[in-house]
């Protein structure tokens, strides 16, 4: 048997890591069946799509036309739709409304078509569930804005809008009155064709339950979930408890039984995830939706109970029984069993809002965030607190937070993504758990919970660390306070070490447990582990694995955020197996639930746990590990390598001093200098004027940025003296111990990235990418071509030689990552990052070199070859291309800049750059034009750049159009275009108006000048194409490039190739 | 230092009031108190379930028992009044007290809200006089028992005296749960007779909710001279063998035209009626979660168990036939006697607290009995 198997392409916000692993592991469960799996997949950087996994891959766009021609090509005998979120789903529901899975014989295996479109389809939902007597909210479907004010009017504001067939609530919100509605409706039905009004059940608990059904009609819950938000906010946006706390047995089990039989009306085979709303005044449910499929929820519920579900899935889909499929971690049981919970585990959301300019901060039905983490505990409180600590490392704990002169009560009402820090503001103000809870409607349980946090905080505020309580130091441990926290708040503060040191001595130190899926009435076989501070003893674990002393272990990736994603979790998992390999017993260290690195069988041992200094050197004492690798998990790690280092940890490959010495701007500088290698200009200034007097020194425009930093964060372009003002008062309270960056900013230069291993300082392997957009954009939001494609040979010399010298330079022993400009064949450096770095997949899977593995190899110390003279030799190419999620951040502006913005990333490959450029342009959602563009030029460099772009616009027959300066300055070179008027004129029709018709299917705006009003023009026709899901190319070098590559390529002349075809 | 406290909670720490659960195999679990200030004995036993404590400690198979429970948050929604349904039956209680000796929690919460909550947990075991114990390493004290065994074992109070051991396996404990005098509920529809062994009101709620009217007879009833359609045979505590008496009267039926059918203790007194014997489990099921299959259909359903004894399936005689198996253990989890309406099953399907699967079971018999009468 062989089947299909569709990922979820790159990751945007409702859409993530979730999808890696839930694929991955089904991909393991149908090997295991001895199926053979094609996967199609244009998400390089996933673990699913390397090497070992599925029998083939496909990096090509998840679209019906690609997926279509693999189908032609492969012949499986079924196609799995449920493993690659709604993008799959969707994909294969056109295939076989297309009637071409028939044609070629291809079974849709699992749940069938017919149930996922009774699913999806609201009508058709609330009719099977009306005929089963399931409640469910008054609800109307509707197609246009005058049926959904119809609607409105029988069912009675306010109203919840939802649009079918969309992810994580797109289109979504809450209508109060019918103008509000209107809106809503209008940009809802620019994205779905059917639209929801329903009865808006505010203050309602959401609950969830993950429910698995075989063909025989066996049918269980894994997993409940209880938000502690209640509804009206995205279960994505919410703060997720599992099992739920709330509930009574009636309740819990009312809902369960009503989730078993919808499931089983449905039809559902394999996984399936159902919500509900309860009514906290009376008990009283209706259910609101179903997904079939996996999702965010179902690789949340895994992680929580230890229940493998996209494994069982898999394995249900391909005809198997419950009975049948083993429990693997009791590795005794049968996997026909609902897990038994003995911790509590909390989700908390990552927001990365502050990277958008102008995005909306209130939280709603819409998913804004772009990640998640858990904590698992004993208490709420305990993993409440390990949860906030871990989604903003900053934090040392919910108290404490400054909230400033915000407005409470309206941040109580209005949710942001601060919301949690304010209602402990609000709790540590003195308002009662009554008003808070009238004010949120969080649960007033949660809410006392909260305050039991706050009042522990309070009672350490009263003493010296010397004169606290052994018992009150012990409640304040199973609270989930750090030691820093701790060390804050008791008088006078205290170092963190010494609340430590305190501790030990009155033997108050946490104990570990094991998630065993049963409570403990059976012996498991589990790895997966948490720390608690609730309890006496820890579980006796498993020493039959290896040597204890050949321990390593690798830290991992954190939440999923801007800059920080998938790649890293790829970087760690391809490490932990290269440790295995080398004969190492392995445990990672992780508290992402949407992770492969984080799945039962990855490591010998998993610990769910923070990323911080003090959780790493417990297990540090527990594990007594060889050595710890902080270099594969991005920069969260990576941060943590000198204070580690300083605790007496040993850090694996290259010294933790080097690090310092490369993240700190004055040591790298002085190493570059001694080098001889140039670099941009720069200063370190600790006040305004110094930076003022800088910028004018090298000229505008200038960067800023405080030191240490993740993906460009809070590094801002300033082009006049009042940017740059505003920056530092906005940003930074600049001070000598705070002190910002000034660099100068080159323009017009290309930009070429080094990804690398050394050894001893020596390189054994690297690789040398070009990014299509000129220096100004962020390195993870280029677009990036392996092998280089138009740089000087000189210019890759002398690359290489500068990364020589900096790897000897520093010594550096594993991976790293350095950035360079290249203007004029003069070459400086920007960036050099001593860790994997973001390409580290695309290096690896473009020259089929595994650099994890590589990188891991040289820090062991085993054998490794050199392979950096042989490279290159290569007759195809791979582009990166970045995967936007603006559509889902209302209002963000979706320019390219300093601010890394894209939320995944996709590669394709291809014969030439053009070939596999458009395929990865067309695998992010673009879509050929075919009607007409609306053009925005920008500068008259740009202007004159893109002329040829323009005239291939125009050769391909489609119809163009122009704002002002640029219809004016293609006349002059002989090209019609139709004028537009500006959004902000005073016309009877606009840009705006030209893009809602759906005349223009491209939409090409490349921001000019910095003049307000410009500004806001060009942002509103940017926004505009957002909204209205229109392609957007906002940089000259890309628009160039897709010209051509349209002009070179229609369509069929793309080449359906699997990767191992590329050789 | 001056108090900054604003909620009623006092200004420095005061730690709460430690006690102890000591094992008769000698391990010691610390904690503290809550509820009945007062120390207690029993066996130690320990229950899976996520939720359902008002149920859980007053379903009287956990007479005798201190009951630890190995979710860690316990009290979150409070507990329900003693209001009565329309059967004068208690709404949300399996029946009219805390029957568990004593109650082991990881963290205990005090602060309560449900919408049906009348008062917290706290309350409620101290006004019955019931000691909780809460801040105990549960998870630790699961696997202590489920690799030792339950065991004896008593809650100890600094300055009070240390209680004597318990164990209810020494004694009939379905004597002291079960009705001194017969109880009738509902009438019309098939008459059944439900033999009290300490039964849970959710049994006789399923019965009545179907239509049937039900007599509640004393476990040690003469069953020989009652007039009923079919007979019930309730959960309990206990050893059954303590209970043979019971299991004489059943044993008198066998044979005969009427429906038995047992669930939980019943099925084990069933299994004793026919000749077969009982054992001790090493640490019994308790939980919400256990997969049991009917053998004849191949299906699967998922259970709430409460039992620490299971009924040997090679000592069934001739004709008797195992109807359901544990999906974990493959212990007995129903019997039934070939071409006869005498079944039991070991799990059970009225719930509370647990999963609802098997409430077809009811449906089932008072289909049979419906049959019968038409």
């Amino acid at each position: 048997m062989r089947v299909l198997l569709l990922g979820s392409g790159g990751l945007t916000i409702g859409q993530a890591g979730e999808f890696d692993y839930s694929g991955s592991q089904a991909i393991k469960a149908l090997k295991e069946e001895g199926v053979g799996v094609v996967l199609v997949n244009p998400n390089i950087a996933t673990i699913q799509t390397s090497e070992g996994l599925a029998d083939r891959v496909y990096f090509l766009p998840l679209t019906p036309h690609f997926v279509g021609e693999v189908i032609a090509r492969e012949k499986p005998d079924g196609i799995l739709l449920g493993f690659g979120g709604q993008t799959a789903l969707n994909c294969g529901v056109e295939l076989h409304r297309q009637g071409l899975l028939e044609r070629h014989g291809c079974r849709v295996l699992g749940t069938p078509v017919e149930t996922v479109v009774a699913t999806e389809d609201r009508e058709l939902f609330a009719r099977r569930l009306a005929e089963l007597g399931v409640p469910m909210p008054k609800s109307e479907a509707v197609r246009t804005r005058a049926e959904a004010r119809e609607a409105a009017e029988r069912i009675g504001y306010p109203v919840l809008v939802r649009a079918a067939y969309t992810l994580g609530g797109l289109g979504s919100g809450v209508a109060k009155d019918a103008r509000a509605l209107d809106e809503l409706a209008a940009a809802a039905l620019a994205v779905s064709g059917q639209l929801l009004i329903e009865r808006a059940l505010a203050g309602w608990k959401e609950i969830e339950y993950e429910v698995l059904r075989d063909r025989a009609d066996n049918c269980i819950t894994v997993c409940n979930m209880e938000n502690l938000d209640p509804l009206g906010i995205h279960t994505g946006e919410s703060i997720v408890v599992a099992p739920s706390q709330t509930l009574s047995n009636d309740e819990y089990h009312e809902l369960r039984r009503t989730a078993v039989r919808t499931i089983r009306s449905l039809g559902v085979v394999g996984e399936c995830n159902i919500q509900f709303a309860v009514d906290p005044r009376s008990g009283e449910y209706v259910a609101i939706e179903v997904n079939a499929r996996l999702s965010r929820s179902s690789a949340l519920a895994s992680k929580a109970t230890g229940y493998p579900l996209a494994f069982v899935a898999a394995k249900l889909a391909i005809g198997k029984l419950l009975s049948e499929v083993k429990n693997p971690v009791t590795g005794a049981t049968s996997a026909c069993f609902e897990p038994a919970l003995d911790y509590v585990v909390v989700k908390v959301p990552r927001w990365d809002l502050g990277k958008f300019r102008h995005a909306e901060r209130r939280l709603g039905t819409a998913m804004k965030s772009v990640g998640e983490v858990m904590g698992i505990g004993r208490s709420f409180e305990e993993a409440l607190q390990k949860a906030v600590r871990m989604v903003s490392p900053g934090l040392e704990g919910l108290t404490g937070f400054d909230a400033g002169d915000s407005d409470l009560e309206v941040e109580l009402r209005e949710p942001t993504d601060r919301r949690l820090l304010m209602l402990a503001a609000a709790l540590e103000a003195g308002w009662s758990v009554e008003r808070v809870g009238e004010l949120t409607g969080i649960d007033p349980w949660f809410l006392h919970r909260i305050q039991n946090i706050v009042r522990i905080e309070r009672l350490l505020d009263e003493y010296a660390l010397d004169g606290l309580p052994a018992g009150l130091l012990r409640e304040a441990k199973r609270a989930g306070f750090s030691d820093a926290g701790i060390g804050r708040t008791v008088r006078p503060p205290r170092p963190a070490e010494e609340v430590r040191a305190r501790r030990k001595a009155e033997a108050i130190t946490p104990v570990v447990k094991q998630i065993d899926t049963t409570a403990g009435e059976f012996p498991a076989r589990t790895n997966y582990l948490y720390l608690t501070y609730h309890g006496d003893r820890s579980d006796a674990l498993d020493r039959r694995a290896k040597d204890a002393a050949s321990t390593v272990i690798v830290l991992g990736s954190g939440a999923y955020r801007i800059g920080s994603s998938v790649e890293f979790d790829w970087c760690c998992v391809g490490c932990i197996q290269s440790l295995a390999r080398l004969g190492h017993r392995t445990a990672i260290v992780n508290h992402n639930p949407e992770t492969v690195s984080t799945d039962y069988d990855v490591a010998d041992r998993l610990y769910f746990e923070e990323l911080s200094v003090e959780r790493l050197l417990d297990i540090c004492e527990l594990e007594s590990p060889l050595g710890v690798v902080v270099s594969m998990g991005g920069q969260t790690p990576n941060n943590l390598a000198l204070p580690l280092a300083r605790a007496g940890v040993p850090i694996l490959g290259t010294p933790p001093e080097a690090i310092d010495r490369a993240e700190d701007r004055h040591k790298f500088s002085a190493l570059l200098d001694r080098l001889g290698v140039d670099q941009p200009r720069w200063r370190e200034a600790a006040s305004p004027d110094e930076a003022l007097a800088f910028a004018r020194e090298v000229g505008y425009p200038v960067l800023v940025r405080p030191s240490y930093v993740l993906s460009g964060a809070a590094m801002n372009a300033a082009y006049r003296d009042e940017d740059l003002t505003a920056f530092l008062a906005r940003a930074a309270k600049v001070s000598p111990e705070h002190p910002v960056v000034v660099s100068e900013f080159v323009g017009g230069a290309k930009e070429i990235e080094v990804d690398a291993v050394a050894r001893g300082g020596e390189v054994v392997a690297y690789s040398l990418a070009e990014h299509v957009e000129f220096a100004g954009v962020h390195s993870g939001d280029s677009v990036i071509a392996i092998p280089a494609q138009q740089v000087f040979v000189e210019t890759v010399r002398r690359i290489k030689r500068i990364t020589r010298q900096i790897a000897a330079g520093l010594r550096i022993t594993g991976p790293f990552n350095l950035q360079f400009l290249a203007r004029e064949n003069r070459i400086r450096v920007i960036e050099c990052n001593l860790r994997a770095s973001r390409s580290f997949p695309f290096a690896s899977k473009v020259l089929r070199l595994d650099f994890a593995d590589l990188a891991t190899r040289a820090m062991m110390g085993a054998p490794v070859e050199d392979l950096s003279r042989s490279m290159f030799e290569l007759d195809y190419v791979g582009v990166k291309a970045p995967q936007f999620s603006f559509a889902r951040i209302a209002g963000a502006d979706p320019v390219l800049g300093m601010e890394m913005a894209s939320t995944g990333e996709v590669a394709c490959f291809g014969d030439d750059l053009l070939e596999a450029f458009l395929k990865s342009l067309l695998s992010v959602g673009y879509r050929i034009p075919e009607k007409g563009v609306l053009l925005s030029t920008g500068t008259l460099e740009e202007k004159t750049k893109l002329l040829p772009a323009v005239r291939r616009f125009a050769e391909l027959g489609l119809k163009l159009y122009a704002t002002g300066g640029t219809a004016t300055f293609l006349a002059a070179a002989g090209i019609h275009a139709e004028p537009v008027a500006w959004p902000l004129d005073a016309a009877p029709s606009t840009a705006l108006d030209l893009i809602a018709s759906g005349a223009v299917d491209l939409v090409l705006n490349i921001p000019k000048s910095i003049e307000p009003d410009e500004l806001t023009n060009d942002y509103l026709i940017r926004r505009q194409a957002v909204d209205r899901g229109v392609g957007l190319l906002v940089n000259a070098e890309t628009a160039a490039l897709f010209a051509q590559a349209l002009a070179r390529y229609p369509l069929a002349a793309l080449k359906v190739r699997a990767w191992d075809e590329y050789k | 230092m001056a108090a900054k406290s604003s909620y009623g909670v006092g200004s420095m720490y005061v730690p709460p009031r430690k006690a102890r659960l000591v094992l008769r195999d000698g391990a010691v679990f610390e904690g503290a108190l809550f509820g009945a200030s007062r120390a207690a004995a029993g066996e130690v036993v320990f229950n899976t379930g996520m939720v359902g404590y008002p149920e859980a400690i007053t379903d009287p198979s956990y007479f005798g028992q201190i009951l630890a429970l190995t979710y860690p948050l316990v009290g979150n929604y409070g507990v329900p009044s003693f209001e009565r349904d329309e059967f004068g039956i208690p709404r949300w209680f399996e029946s009219e007290r805390i029957q568990v000796r004593g109650l082991v929690v990881s963290s205990y919460q005090g602060e309560y809200h449900h919408w049906n909550a009348e008062r917290s947990l706290g309350d409620w075991l101290a006004r019955e006089g019931v000691p909780g114990l809460f801040g105990v390493d549960t998870r630790a004290l699961a696997l202590h028992l489920r690799e030792r065994g339950t065991v004896p074992g008593k809650i100890v109070v600094d300055g009070e005296p240390e209680p004597a051991w318990y164990d209810p396996a020494a004694e009939n404990v379905v004597r002291l749960v079960s009705t001194r005098e017969p109880r009738t509920y509902g009438a019309g529809g098939p008459r059944i007779a439900l033999l009290d062994c300490g039964v849970k009101n959710n049994i006789i709620r399923c019965l009545l909710r179907r239509g049937a009217s039900v007599q509640v007879l004393p476990w040690d009833s003469d069953l020989s001279s009652a007039d009923f359609d079919a007979l019930v045979l309730s959960n309990g505590p206990g050893d059954p063998e303590m209970c043979a008496e019971a299991a004489r009267g059943v044993r008198a039926l066998l044979g005969g035209p009427r429906p038995i059918f047992g669930i939980c203790l019943g099925c084990q007194l069933l299994g004793l009626a026919a000749g077969g014997r009982t054992f001790k489990l090493p640490f019994g099921h308790r939980g919400q979660n256990q997969p049991v299959l009917e053998a004849a259909t191949g299906r699967w359903a998922i259970t709430s168990q409460n039992h620490g004894y299971a009924l040997d399936p090679a000592s069934l005689p001739e004709g008797w036939e195992v109807w359901f198996t544990n999906g974990n253990d493959g212990t007995v989890e129903g019997i039934r006697l070939a071409g006869t309406p005498h079944r039991a099953v070991q799990f059970h399907p009225e719930a509370v607290c647990g999963p609802v699967d098997t409430g077809y079971l009811f449906d089932e018999l008072l289909a049979d009995l419906r049959g019968r009468r038409d």
